[in-house]
């Protein structure tokens, strides 16, 4: 008991978690093998590392869209399952996965809709949450009237709406140009700040993890594992100058430099 | 967007003026069509059990619609007409409400899904018109609901089986979206099948709302009251006042269309964001 009680204070705690699909079959993988990782709440931290070396699947345990093999995962000093009862994080897929039904406004609302807000809260908090994103005159609007960045942007609205203590974000910039994504990760930051979440920030882009992240987490593949934590010590707040720091240079060279390493190890 | 903001702006004129711009090719190819069949038939000396002229299917119209202004009279043309009209519109209604409810109670237990649907797919590809005589008997030949049984059961099955469709063919990611949030079923039912859904059952209509026609109209072909379309046909056939028949195969069609149009307008009410996704395309 006593060790649960530890880790009320961590927003996440993994230790030695095993993923493993399809055991005891051919299809035998092993996702995540002796994962360990703490998280304070407020961190921001990026998992980075080359395909299939389990970041989503990682993302996906945290979120409790599937268990754990074996190990220990709490989140928010609970199991993952009753975290989710919780609502204690919101999701942020690659494509934004907006309801093609619902208006901006209305994709804002489902959490809270889900959840059984009363209507005036939920209407109040939809279009506070649009003015955080910056995207005010466009609630009536419906997805396909707006761009990727202005999509995935509702979609992250979407997922603090409810003002939930962790923001999971798998690659949600992915799909986006490199103009586009430098500018949402600057709002990333300010909403960060504001909203006053943990994010676990799933990325295949070293300078993103690098500007945003407080810890950096490099994955390496077959199997899937942690190899490596940096702590990135750029102060914040960051902005376009932060990119132009020696610091910033050579944090981005210490990851590509892990990440190669963790590729000639196979 | 701009687009349905220059509709929004227009004047009256203009938007006439747009209607008639974007519908007179239409228009233009029904008239010549009519004018062709005209002088075809006239030029040809094409016998009128063949086919009727247009202008001979036209005075017998006249007639029916002079009979049914006259108080003193009945038009039998017209009272096929209601007569059909309200078999096929009842079977539409009972065939595709059941198809949906069905779909919506399976689709609820996955295992009742895949152990209905081979057989549902099956029905669905059987000439279900060919059970007329059998419903015939089962209600009694000149009971309309003879004739509404056998639309129900003809668009019983496309319903249930696009339904069904579009309440399991759910993105994974929408899906997982709702489990993150710790919905109940009832609710990813509500806020996320059954608007994945609406597409499917309106496209389900479009083909239902003809086959409710065709399944009631030949349905009478096995036998009916006189006063049916499908027995309108025959007797007049027979009786060779074929261009009488032919007013009946008119009546037949505009009721075939006045369904498909609803179910579109249905579709606009019910869906405005397919609709205008459509057209921005
Ligand atoms: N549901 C599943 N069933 C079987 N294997 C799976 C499943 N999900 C993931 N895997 C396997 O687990 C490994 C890790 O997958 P995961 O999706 O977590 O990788 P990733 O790091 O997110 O990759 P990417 O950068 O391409 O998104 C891969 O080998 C993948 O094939
Ligand atoms: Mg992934």
């Amino acid at each position: 008991m006593a060790e649960v009680k530890n880790d009320e204070q961590h927003a996440i705690f993994a230790e030695n978690v095993y993923k493993i699909f399809n055991p005891k079959t051919e299809n035998e993988v092993v996702a995540l093998e002796d994962v360990n990782l703490t998280a304070q709440p407020g961190e921001f931290i990026s998992l980075i590392g080359p395909s299939g070396c389990g970041k989503s699947t990682l993302l996906r345990l945290i979120a409790d869209l599937i268990t754990p093999t074996s190990g220990t995962l709490h989140i928010n000093g609970k199991t993952p399952h009753q975290s989710r009862l919780d609502r204690d994080y919101g999701m942020v897929f690659q494509a934004a996965t907006l309801y093609q039904w619902r208006s901006v406004q209305k994709n804002v609302e489902l959490p809270l809709e889900i959840m059984g807000y009363p209507n005036t809260v939920r209407q109040q908090r939809a279009r506070e949450m649009l003015e955080m994103v910056e995207l005010e005159g466009f609630g009536k609007h419906y997805p396909w009237q707006l761009s990727g960045g202005m999509q995935q942007r509702v979609s992250i609205a979407r997922a603090l709406a409810f003002e939930p203590s962790l923001l999971l974000m798998d690659e949600p910039f992915g799909a986006l140009d490199e103009f586009t994504r430098e500018r949402m990760n600057m709002e990333l930051l300010r909403i960060w700040r504001t909203a006053n979440v943990t994010v676990v920030f799933v990325t295949h882009s070293i300078s993103e993890a690098v500007f945003l992240s407080s810890r950096i987490v490099v994955m390496s593949p077959r199997p899937g594992r942690i190899t490596n934590i940096v702590n990135n010590t750029l102060p914040y707040p960051r902005d376009n100058d932060t990119r132009e720091l020696p610091q910033y240079f050579q944090t981005v060279t210490e990851v590509r430099e892990l990440l190669r390493d963790a590729h000639e190890v196979e | 967007m701009e687009k349905s903001k220059s509709i929004s702006e227009a004047t009256f004129p203009e938007q006439f003026m747009k209607a008639v711009r974007y519908y007179l090719p239409t228009i233009m190819v029904a008239v010549g069509v009519l004018l062709a069949w005209e002088s075809l038939v006239t030029v040809f000396d094409i016998q009128q059990f063949l086919l009727p002229k247009p202008s001979l299917i036209g005075s017998r119209f006249m007639t029916e619609i002079n009979l049914l202004l006259d108080s003193e009279s009945r038009s039998l043309l017209f009272e096929a007409t209601g007569a059909t009209f309200r078999e096929a519109l009842g079977g539409l209604v009972i065939g595709c409400s059941a198809g949906i409810l069905v779909a919506l109670i399976t689709a609820r237990w996955t295992v009742i899904t895949e152990a209905t649907m081979p057989f549902a797919i099956a029905a669905n590809s059987v000439p279900i018109i060919a059970f007329a005589p059998i419903m015939n008997n089962w209600f009694g030949i000149t009971n309309p609901v003879s004739k509404m049984a056998i639309v129900s059961i003809i668009v019983f099955f496309p319903t249930m089986i696009n339904t069904v469709r579009g309440l399991t063919l759910v993105d994974e990611h929408e899906l997982e979206l709702m489990h993150s949030y710790a919905a109940s079923p009832f609710k990813i039912l509500r806020s996320l099948r059954i608007p994945n859904a609406l597409p499917y059952i309106f496209s389900a209509l479009r083909v239902a709302s003809p086959l409710s026609l065709i399944g009631a109209v030949v349905a009478e072909f096995f036998g009916g009251p006189r006063a049916t379309l499908g027995v309108f046909i025959t007797q007049e056939a027979s009786g060779f006042d074929f261009a009488r028949a032919w007013t009946a195969i008119v009546m037949a069609s505009l009721i075939g269309i006045s369904f498909y149009v609803t179910v579109l307008i249905a579709e606009r009410i019910f869906m405005p964001w397919h609709q205008a996704e459509q057209s921005s395309d």
